[in-house]
């Protein structure tokens, strides 16, 4: 603790009426739908009765596919060719939301690459983080860090599930297979 | 098992009662929390969505000691402005909310988003969720964005929100308070949080602003009235700086705005 050190001002729940000032055109489109390289990550918000939230707001931070941390502006205005790696979407009356992105590619060599979550909802009052990881990369995730502190019943919150066109990340708030979800030192 | 549905609302009494019980164990620990409780059961609403497993605490790795850049480009300097949305003036009293960012070692978080909204002067919002029958203003929409300069300071106009009823218990009314969204840089430091005005005589009352339950914790919420913002003829003025969580990553010389 050095004599600077600052005490964080508390956070407070996003409540119901973000929706006219938070969600954007092309928010959860990191790259084009259409663009060959283009993956789906996908998935619901879920409560502790396993009802849809449907007035959730998940945000998306990720490295570009080979590994680099973004560092260009342009997510509130995207021109089609620079990827900022940030995203936002607000959860539908199902309670699902999606991104267009692509597959994030490991930031360190060899270490398991995992999309940043970021869950804002009415009802919860404080963000919360999550990782969502690839579920192809078997090696890395057994020594990755976290994975391997968390439980092993509970470490499949954190693995998003292939499909079709990409990937499926359910988040569930709470109850049976409540998502893991992450504090950092310092906070 | 919790039983969340119940046969009535809670009475305000009732709220109060639950918020005093929680507020004393509070007080007989005397342990100091910097953040809201996930787990309030005065907020009739977290009940079935506050995860009730411990947070796991994990080393920031990779893409989360960085945070996405925002650029002028993508913010018009009138959006700062919340008064000049439409062709006159909002209702409501004018004012100036003020302040600087700063990350947990007191470094300005310099040329990053910051994003509000907020009810009208009547405490009613344009979202169409908002049922509460008090006037839409058609001067006013309620939400706004800026990127901080390089001391980390923010700047809005806008018009004082009014308190509204929501449906928490019975005859439940939340304080003036406008919606802050705040990226650091860092994706750890991101927060969503509320900013309320001094001396509100529904602070007590309200199961958001008490779900932050030591009061030293609470106050980093409520800006101060500041005479030197308010401006002759023309507008009153506030002033609230926002600390984001402690960092992790050594900042360049460029983030910190160092001379080299």
């Amino acid at each position: 603790m050095s004599a600077r050190d600052l005490i964080a001002t508390p956070g407070q729940t996003v409540g119901p009426f973000f929706h006219d000032a938070l969600p954007f055109p092309g928010d959860n489109e990191l790259v084009a739908p259409g663009r060959a390289d283009a993956i789906r990550l996908h998935g619901r918000v879920l409560d502790g009765a396993g009802a849809p939230v449907p007035d959730a707001l998940i945000e998306l931070w990720q490295a570009d596919a080979d590994g680099r941390v973004p560092r260009e502006p342009g997510s509130l205005r995207r021109d089609g060719f620079t990827f900022t790696g940030w995203g936002r979407a607000a959860t539908d009356d199902a309670g699902d939301y999606a991104f267009s992105t692509v597959h994030p590619g490991p930031v360190v060599a060899g270490s398991a690459p995992f999309f940043a979550l970021t869950v804002f909802a009415r009802g919860l009052p404080n963000r919360l983080f999550t990782r969502a990881y690839l579920p192809a990369d078997d090696a890395a995730r057994s020594a990755d860090p976290l994975l391997s502190a968390v439980e092993e019943a509970r470490r499949t919150t954190l693995v998003a599930v292939p499909d079709a066109h990409g990937f499926r990340f359910d988040i569930r708030l709470q109850g049976e297979g409540e998502t893991v979800f992450l504090t950092y030192p310092r906070h | 098992m919790l039983i969340v549905r119940e046969q009535q609302p809670a009475t305000q009494a009732e709220i109060d009662h639950e918020i005093a019980a929680i507020t004393e164990a509070h007080d007989r620990e005397g342990l100091e929390e910097t953040q809201p409780r996930l787990d309030y059961p005065p907020y009739r609403s977290s009940l079935l969505r506050h995860p009730t497993k411990d947070l796991h605490l994990a080393d920031p790795e990779g893409v989360e000691l960085w945070a996405p850049a925002f650029g002028h480009h993508e913010v018009g300097a009138l959006e700062a402005d919340l008064t000049v949305q439409h062709g006159g003036e909002p209702i409501g009293e004018r004012m100036v909310v003020t302040g600087r960012v700063l990350d947990g070692d007191g470094r300005p978080v310099r040329r990053q988003l910051v994003e509000i909204w907020q009810a009208n002067a009547g405490g009613r919002y344009v979202h169409k969720g908002d049922q509460h029958p008090a006037a839409i203003d058609p001067n006013f929409t309620g939400f706004g964005r800026c990127l901080t300069d390089d001391d980390g300071s923010y700047r809005f106009t806008t018009i004082k929100p009014g308190p509204y009823p929501w449906k928490n218990h019975r005859n439940a009314w939340r304080p003036a308070h406008i919606h802050f969204s705040l990226f650091g840089t860092e994706f750890t430091q991101r927060i969503v949080t509320q900013m309320y005005f001094p001396g509100d005589p529904l602070f007590a009352l309200d199961p958001i602003y008490q779900s932050v339950v030591d009061p030293r914790a609470r106050d980093r919420l409520v800006a101060s009235y500041d005479h030197d913002l308010s401006q002759p003829e023309w507008s009153t003025g506030y002033r609230w700086d926002i600390v984001l969580t402690g960092s992790h990553r050594t900042l360049t010389d460029h983030e910190t705005g160092a001379q080299s």
